[in-house]
């Protein structure tokens, strides 16, 4: 009945044409001089297109229409002619070398990256981002909000469903910006339509892509290439701010990551280690091993009961750390997660394993 | 007409078929054969639209409502090997063994006992795909295109048996083409030069080059991926040397001719029908010719087009880009020659006509966006979305499909002696052609506005546009009831047609009996006959 209503709702919705302005129908412009090349180029081939579609489909209409014998139209027979033949291959020839001219050049100057001013390391996992700045020492993991992930079976979707992540990519306006893209794991692509930013990230190679955004607000985008099981949820939010507020984002961030590294020195309680092991648990394993740790037998084994799980901390950690075929190595991950989200795996799920201290996992690295 | 009785003395040969199921397991009859890889391609079909009625189920509304994502992702892919491996390619094989025989003045293949093999590999190959969805882990979910590392370290074990069963497609689609060659080689009537032959004959001769020159390279490609999975190899795997970017040349040096067998023969089909129902000689018989080989050439030195952002060199973008752009080349001259063939015609719109004639529409949309895709640069934002997506269903279902359902209709009076519904088939096509662009034409929207796909959710301003293309998906998928009831209906109580149903039809099957006898031609036509039947004779 439901879906009948919202059906029928969008139908109505169909009829009242203004409602398309909002839904996408064309390319994006986007905000990077690359992106306004690419839809120069898309719109000047579209319309070519629409010119030799009127032209071909008008006199193939005309044709069916006069040309028919129930209007009794008698057939002619003439079925050769080199002279026209040689004309509708020249003439696309030459539209065509009209269009490469500068597609060509679009092409040259996007690939250029000589002259970045900065650098993002963007590193792909099944199935989220991890962005590095190199310089800055900012490192962090993005994954898919919280709050897209609790309504993807209910019928109440959050704002920005499926295209809002916990940590966002910040950026500075107005700066050329070089992306160098890998994976972990499988080919992954990191999307973002705005900047006409779509590079694939091939495990073990490093590709680049540049851009200079040229607009300060939030841009969304996706992975687009298909990486297995949770490939539609792993999107990308991009903040393009000034660069007096990026200056103090990056100083904010280092004392936020400083302030962790002391953290790892201490020794935390049960009850803390279990509460922040249960959100980064949620965040980073749940996807294979599932919120209740049972798991996707075969391929992804639970958690619960396991032999790993309820054994020396040692073999624990290790497989947390380097990963083992299928299961992602989680060296990324600091330390303070690491023994969080291992002590909750060994104390959740009537498991009966030990607690583990960031120290713990500081030494086995 | 031409029964052999008088010429081959009587207990040499069996002139009809054997009787029961033994008939199609043992057959060697070109015919027969032809039925069978129609009837299997007509089963697949089935199978992998419902498959693809689950994939527009979930994609109706946001939100995951009916399966897991993993499953999803079998579908998807199964749907695609389905649809290209078991659907497209066998039609077009059953077509040729019907067709060509008869259109060359032949009796038979060349190579009938192969024939029999290269088809009863099928449904074994086609089931061992099929049984995977049965298997611990699931069907192969990695696409159609299954990029390493994701077939390969990332991979349920099921994966091992998609090898296999792509093994035996292989096979058989080898030995299909290498008895084509040698048939239409060996086996043509004395009298008939290659430039006599229809364009069917054409399109099929090329693209049984294609397939002896893309099918190998499959096979090594999923050997390397065998190899990798269990051998301890690495070509794939960069922590052992290898290049996971590797996998997509080999696969696409395969994949892009692929897409060409898909399409070649359903040119020359076109090529038949138009002239038919314009009662007027094809236009430019000889350019057809030589762009059908052009494009077959080309469709080899352009894989990388499906490349784009892997990484490419500049270098190798901007040759891509020209190589693919050189392609519309040809193929527009192929629909030049098609409009040029009904300008100043007598034109009627029987069924066939009205297939043929919207996949010269349909088809030239999907060329459109394919020329589109081929400028490397807009290529960007193009690239592994819904664009693609309608794209690629404009040029297989629309094009492809498009043509082999003309093709059945016209000449199923041949095979049956029978005519179809002719007002059925009508309503059949309105059906079909009004939901199929329902179904896909919204998907441009999609992909432009920037929908990735073999996504099984997505976010809340793509949920339009889905929803009106699973409501076409759905009206589409039904239409195929009604087709199903067309062609059975003729079989069974279709009126006798005469040998020649369509009065504009010229070629050789057209001089046989109104249902063309068990063996095709025991006589060789003459060159009168083959002249007068010739598709450049005004
Ligand atoms: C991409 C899917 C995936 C994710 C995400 C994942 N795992 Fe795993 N995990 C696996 C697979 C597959 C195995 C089985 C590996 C094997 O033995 O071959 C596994 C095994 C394990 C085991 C050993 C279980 C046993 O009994 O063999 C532990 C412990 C474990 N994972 C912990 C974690 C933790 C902690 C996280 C999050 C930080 C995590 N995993 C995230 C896929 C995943
Ligand atoms: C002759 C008929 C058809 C052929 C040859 C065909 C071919 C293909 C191919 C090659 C793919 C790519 C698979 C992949 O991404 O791995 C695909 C995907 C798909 N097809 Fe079809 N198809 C046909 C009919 C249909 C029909 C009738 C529908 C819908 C009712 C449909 C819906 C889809 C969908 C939704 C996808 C998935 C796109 C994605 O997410 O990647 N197809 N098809
Ligand atoms: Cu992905
Ligand atoms: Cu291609």
């Amino acid at each position: 009945m439901k879906r009948l209503t919202t059906l029928t709702s969008a139908l109505v919705a169909l009829v009242s044409t203004n409602v398309f302005a909002e839904y996408g129908l064309n390319m994006t412009e986007g905000v990077t001089s690359v992106s306004r090349n690419i839809y120069d180029l898309h719109m000047m081939v579209f319309w070519v297109c629409v010119v030799i579609a009127v032209v071909v489909f008008g006199t193939m209409f005309y044709s069916i229409f006069a040309h028919r014998q129930s209007k009794g139209h008698q057939a002619a027979n003439f079925h050769e002619s080199t002279k026209v033949e040689l004309l509708w291959t020249t003439i696309p020839i030459l539209i065509l070398v009209s269009m490469a001219i500068p597609a060509s050049k679009a092409l040259i100057d996007l690939e250029d990256t000589s002259k970045a001013d900065m650098t993002i390391k963007i590193t792909a996992h099944q199935w989220k981002w991890q962005y590095d700045y190199p310089k800055e020492n900012i490192s962090f993991i993005s994954n898919l909000a919280q709050s897209s992930k609790d309504s993807i079976k209910g019928d109440k979707k959050p704002e920005h469903y499926l295209l809002e992540v916990d940590n966002r990519l910040v950026l500075p306006v107005d700066t050329s910006i070089r992306f160098l893209v890998t994976s972990n794991d499988v080919i992954h692509n990191w999307w973002v339509p705005d900047f006409g930013v779509k590079q694939d990230a091939n495990p073990g190679f490093i590709n680049d892509a540049w851009a200079k955004i040229d607009k300060i607000g939030t841009y969304r985008g996706q992975c687009a290439e298909l990486c297995g099981k949770d490939h539609g949820f792993m999107p990308i939010v991009v903040d393009v701010v000034s660069k007096e507020d990026y200056a103090k984002w990056v100083a904010k961030q280092q004392s936020a990551q400083a302030a962790v590294a002391a953290s790892a020195n201490k020794i935390w309680s049960k009850s803390e280690l279990m509460a922040k092991g249960e959100s980064v648990y949620n965040t980073n394993c749940a996807a294979c091993h599932q919120k209740n740790g049972l798991g996707l037998p075969p391929v992804f084994p639970p958690v619960k009961d396991s032999k790993i799980v309820n054994g020396p901390a040692s073999e624990h950690i290790k497989i947390v750390l380097h990963g083992k075929a299928a299961m992602p190595a989680f060296k990324i991950l600091n330390d303070v997660d690491l023994a969080a989200v291992i002590t909750y795996e060994r104390v959740a799920f009537e498991n009966t394993g030990s607690i583990v201290q960031p120290a713990d996992v500081k030494s086995a690295r | 007409m031409t029964t052999a009785t008088a010429t081959i003395p009587h207990g040499v040969h069996h002139h009809g078929p054997e009787k029961g199921l033994m008939r199609w397991i043992k057959t060697t009859n070109h015919k027969d054969i032809g039925s069978l890889y129609m009837w299997f391609a007509f089963a697949m079909l089935l199978i992998g639209g419902a498959l693809a009625m689950g994939i527009r189920a979930e994609l109706l509304q946001p939100g995951m409502q009916l399966m897991e994502p993993q499953f999803f992702n079998q579908l998807t892919t199964m749907h695609g090997l389905i649809m290209v491996f078991g659907a497209i390619m066998p039609a077009f094989v059953g077509l040729g063994n019907w067709l060509i025989p008869m259109m060359i003045g032949a009796p038979d293949m060349a190579l009938p006992r192969m024939n029999n093999w290269s088809f009863w590999i099928l449904p074994f190959a086609g089931g061992i795909l099929l049984s995977t969805f049965f298997m611990e882990g699931g069907a192969p979910a990695f696409g159609w295109t299954f990029y390493a590392p994701l077939s390969t370290t990332f991979a349920p074990d099921s994966t091992d048996f998609f090898i296999f069963a792509v093994h035996l497609l292989g096979f058989s689609s080898i030995m299909g083409a290498i008895n084509i060659i040698a048939t239409v080689l060996n086996m043509r009537a004395p009298e008939m030069k290659l430039m006599d032959m229809p364009l069917f004959v054409w399109t099929w001769l090329i693209t049984s080059f294609l397939l002896i020159g893309a099918m190998p390279v499959l096979a090594g490609v999923v050997t390397m991926m065998l190899t990798d999975r269990n051998f301890g190899t690495a070509f794939f795997d960069a922590t052992g040397g290898g290049d996971p970017v590797m996998f997509q040349h080999i696969f696409w040096f395969f994949g892009h001719p692929e897409v060409y067998i898909m399409i070649l023969p359903a040119f020359g089909i076109t090529s038949h029908i138009i002239p038919t129902f314009a009662r007027k000689p094809l236009f430019g018989y000889s350019s057809m010719v030589y762009a059908t080989a052009s494009i077959a050439f080309l469709s080899y030195i352009v894989w990388a087009h499906h490349m784009f952002l892997t990484g490419m060199p500049v270098a190798g973008g901007l040759y891509f880009m020209y190589a693919t752009m050189l392609i519309a080349v040809p193929t527009g001259v192929k629909v030049f020659n098609w409009v040029a063939t009904m300008w100043r015609g007598s034109m009627t719109f029987e069924a066939p006509m009205l297939w043929t004639l919207s996949f010269v529409f349909l088809f030239t949309i999907g060329g459109f966006s394919g020329l589109m895709l081929g400028i490397a640069p807009a290529d960007i934002q193009y690239h592994d979305t819904y664009f693609v997506v309608a794209h690629f269903h404009y040029v297989l279902v629309t094009g492809a499909l498009w043509a082999i359902i003309a093709a059945t209709l016209y000449w199923l009076p041949k095979w049956t002696g029978k005519m179809y519904n002719e007002s059925l088939a009508k309503i059949h096509f309105w059906w079909a052609v009004i939901s199929v662009n329902i179904l896909f034409f919204p998907q441009h929207f999609l992909g432009l506005a920037g929908m990735p796909r073999r996504i099984p959710d997505y976010s809340l301003q793509f949920a339009d546009f889905n929803l009106i293309s699973s409501i076409g998906g759905f009206a589409f998928g039904a239409s195929f009831f009604l087709l199903t009831y067309i062609v059975v209906d003729c079989i069974r109580n279709g009126k006798p047609v005469s040998a020649r149903p369509w009065k504009g039809a010229k070629g050789l099957e057209w001089t046989l009996d109104a249902k063309a006898p068990y063996h095709s031609f025991n006589t060789p036509p003459s060159r009168a006959l083959i002249e007068a039947e010739s598709q450049h004779s005004a």
